[in-house]
């Protein structure tokens, strides 16, 4: 009987704990959605529609991997976009244009690392706010792709380019290499942030960025490696979008998909103010906006709801955040982006 | 008698020389006075050009064809880019309106947005062509695809494979692109005109793309998904449904979904049809709809009635692309028309 209230109010704690966080709740909504769909759709657990449920997301995690590496850090990148779409467009370019293929990715990734280093160099030593450095270059970016890279917007993988195709619809052991993709660069990732010095400064520069420059931590440097790191992500993420969908279409570049990965990354759990979360907030994230989408498709719902509940599920995370964590002293001295 | 003979015989030597000379004369040929005033009648026109937005394969087409007449007949071309938003496209006609070019083409983003300022501006005595797509308002002329027709055209032969018996299961999936736009609202109407008279074909999932080649592919895994044993899918545009292609590619089911799609016959999308990605690819065509358009433009500018007084259409017809007829004829590149 004891043992038995003991484990009542150990479950109860166990719901408690999970509602203190912005992590927990969305945990726990992914749980109600994944079994809410589970029991309302026969084929939805199915091994086949789990895969495909992943790697519908898998893009929009990896990028969610870099954004969040920029805001742990305390800052925002909103050219992400941009940055995929012109380097992985030129690329392409360039192969039709008759250079090799593999020399042509090459110079794409030198193009995205380079404009990485730019923005981080802005923000870095010009000490403008990263929302604004990242939204002007991403125009930047984009104008200049447009202008004089390329002049159509969608640009197919370039022909007799087989092994670059395996990337998006090849697969392994039967698991689609885009979601090994995402596993891998997960698991780098984990291991940047918790076992290096570069990991524990980021987290040191998002908690007070004060008081790690006074410290001595070469934190310009540090900035301009990190959004190196997310641009180089971002092409890294742009390829495999190519690849599977054999075309890419810089037109991306108008489209939401920034604010989705923001969206990853918050509903996630890691706060705009930095300092806070890891990889496993992104791979929650990820997951629940895949079972949020692959179940609505299946249930074929318009697109304008889509949307809707996709506005509403964001918004009810936000609120009941901030009712189980309310605002303290310190949220207010740090501000909120 | 003999005076006489003489003298027809010098009659018809001068007839003859006069025949002559004016051969001569001919020679060098006729003035035509029609052609002279033709290729100067539209020195001093102003034509803008609203397009979507550029950067792809069918406002490029048609700007290049529009560029190229009006270097020809001396007419100045511009074109204000909004970049796919409609409220940029809204601010340029504005603006355009007080400007007051001699004529429009605009390329509507829905049916609704423009509506009224293409009013306006007829009203200001600003001629105006859509092109493609349309709006609620008619004005001088509209030129391009009639949704409607691509819809029932693509209906027709996805009832032509996936009726009841004819093919593995009766079920078809629909790709949507932007739920306001001319192509989807005259395009589904098309299609169900079709479905409705055909009750067994069932509609699995329609779904919006946002044309968006990524989103289409995940769309159609999820689909392919619950219902291994789909028949057939029509997309909305060639440039989404690569991703809905290589779903399908992906799923092994090339053989068994009949994939319709259309567009505007870019080499790209002919390309798909030869590699077994697009069953059917229905094509309005873009050089066809580009002298179109520009003999429109030459015969508005023209004519000396006012703006909004006449209002014609016409609805180009459109070419049904299998892997029998992929050719020169059917597919064109943006640099053939440059």
């Amino acid at each position: 009987m004891s043992s038995a209230a003991g484990r009542e109010a150990g479950s109860k704690a166990w719901v408690e704990r999970l509602l203190r966080s912005q992590e927990g709740i969305v945990f726990l909504l992914a749980l109600v959605a994944f079994v809410v769909f589970s029991v309302l759709l026969p084929s939805f657990l199915s091994a086949g529609n789990l895969l495909v449920l992943v790697r519908s997301v898998s893009i929009l995690g990896i990028l969610a991997l870099g954004m969040a590496l920029v805001v742990i850090a305390r800052g925002i990148d909103v050219s992400m976009i941009a940055v995929m779409v012109v380097s992985v467009s030129w690329a392409f370019v360039i192969t039709r244009a008759g250079y090799p293929f593999e020399i042509a990715l090459l110079i794409g990734a030198g193009f995205a690392l380079l404009a990485g280093v730019g923005i981080g160099t802005l923000i870095a030593f010009g000490d403008v706010p990263p929302i604004f450095a990242t939204l002007a270059a991403g125009s930047v970016i984009y104008g200049t792709g447009r202008t004089f890279f390329f002049t159509l917007e969608m640009q197919n993988v370039p022909p007799d380019t087989d092994w670059f195709r395996l990337i998006g619809q090849g697969s392994l052991f039967g698991i689609p290499i885009t979601i090994i993709a995402f596993a891998v660069l997960c698991i780098v990732m984990q291991l940047v942030l918790s076992r290096t010095r570069f990991g524990w400064t980021t987290y040191a520069m998002g908690n007070n960025p004060n008081t790690a420059r006074v410290t001595g931590l070469p934190t310009r440097l540090m900035v301009v490696a990190q959004y190196a790191i997310s641009a180089f992500i971002a092409y890294l993420a742009g390829l495999i979008l190519a690849s599977s969908a054999a075309a890419i279409n810089a037109r991306l570049f108008n489209s939401t998909m920034i604010y989705d990965i923001l969206l990853v990354v918050v509903l996630g759990g890691i706060g705009l103010n930095g300092g806070h979360g890891s990889v496993r907030n992104v791979v929650l994230g990820t997951v629940f906006v895949g079972i949020l989408l692959n179940g609505m498709t299946i249930l074929n719902i318009d697109y304008t709801i889509q949307n809707l509940v996709k506005g509403v599920v964001l918004l009810l995370a936000i609120v009941v955040d901030s009712l189980v964590n309310p605002r303290d002293e310190q949220t207010s001295q740090q501000g909120d982006l | 008698m003999k005076i006489k003979i003489l003298v027809q015989a010098l009659a018809a030597a001068v007839a003859i020389a006069v025949g002559l000379s004016v051969a001569h004369a001919q020679d060098k040929g006729l003035e035509n006075p029609r052609s002279t005033t033709f290729h100067t009648a539209l020195k001093d026109k102003k034509v803008v050009f609203v397009p979507l937005s550029m950067g792809f394969d069918l406002t490029e087409g048609w700007a290049a064809q529009m560029k190229k007449q009006a270097a020809r007949l001396g007419y100045s071309f511009e074109i204000r880019d909004p970049a796919w938003s409609t409220d940029a496209g809204t601010k340029a006609i504005q603006s355009l309106i007080s400007e007051k070019p001699d004529l429009m083409v605009v390329h509507n983003p829905d049916i609704q947005s423009y509506a009224r300022l293409l009013k306006q501006a007829q009203a200001a005595g600003i001629k105006v062509i859509q092109i493609n797509l349309e709006s609620n308002t008619t004005t001088d002329s509209y030129v391009g695809a009639d949704w409607t027709e691509i819809g029932e055209k693509a209906a027709e032969a996805i009832v032509d494979k996936c009726d009841a018996g004819k093919g593995i299961s009766t079920k078809v999936a629909i790709d949507t692109g932007v739920p306001t736009a001319a192509s989807d609202v005259f395009q589904l109407d098309g299609i169900y005109k079709v479905l409705d008279a055909h009750p067994a074909i069932q509609v699995v999932s329609q779904q919006a793309t946002e044309y968006n080649p990524e989103k289409a592919r995940s769309i159609m895994a999820t689909v392919l998904q619950q219902h291994g044993d789909l028949c057939g899918a029509i997309g909305i545009w060639d440039n989404q449904d690569t991703g809905t292609a290589s779903a399908i590619k992906e799923a092994g089911k090339s053989d068994q979904v009949f994939l319709v799609t259309s567009g505007g016959g870019n080499q790209v999308g002919c390309e798909n049809v030869k590699n077994g990605l697009f069953n059917l690819y229905i094509s309005y065509n873009v050089p066809l709809q580009g002298d179109l358009l520009n003999q429109e433009i030459a015969r508005l500018l023209m004519s000396d009635s006012p703006a909004g007084e006449v209002k014609t259409m016409y609805f180009n017809p459109l070419t049904l692309i299998t892997k029998d007829n992929v050719n020169q004829r059917n597919c064109w590149t943006l640099d053939d028309l440059k």
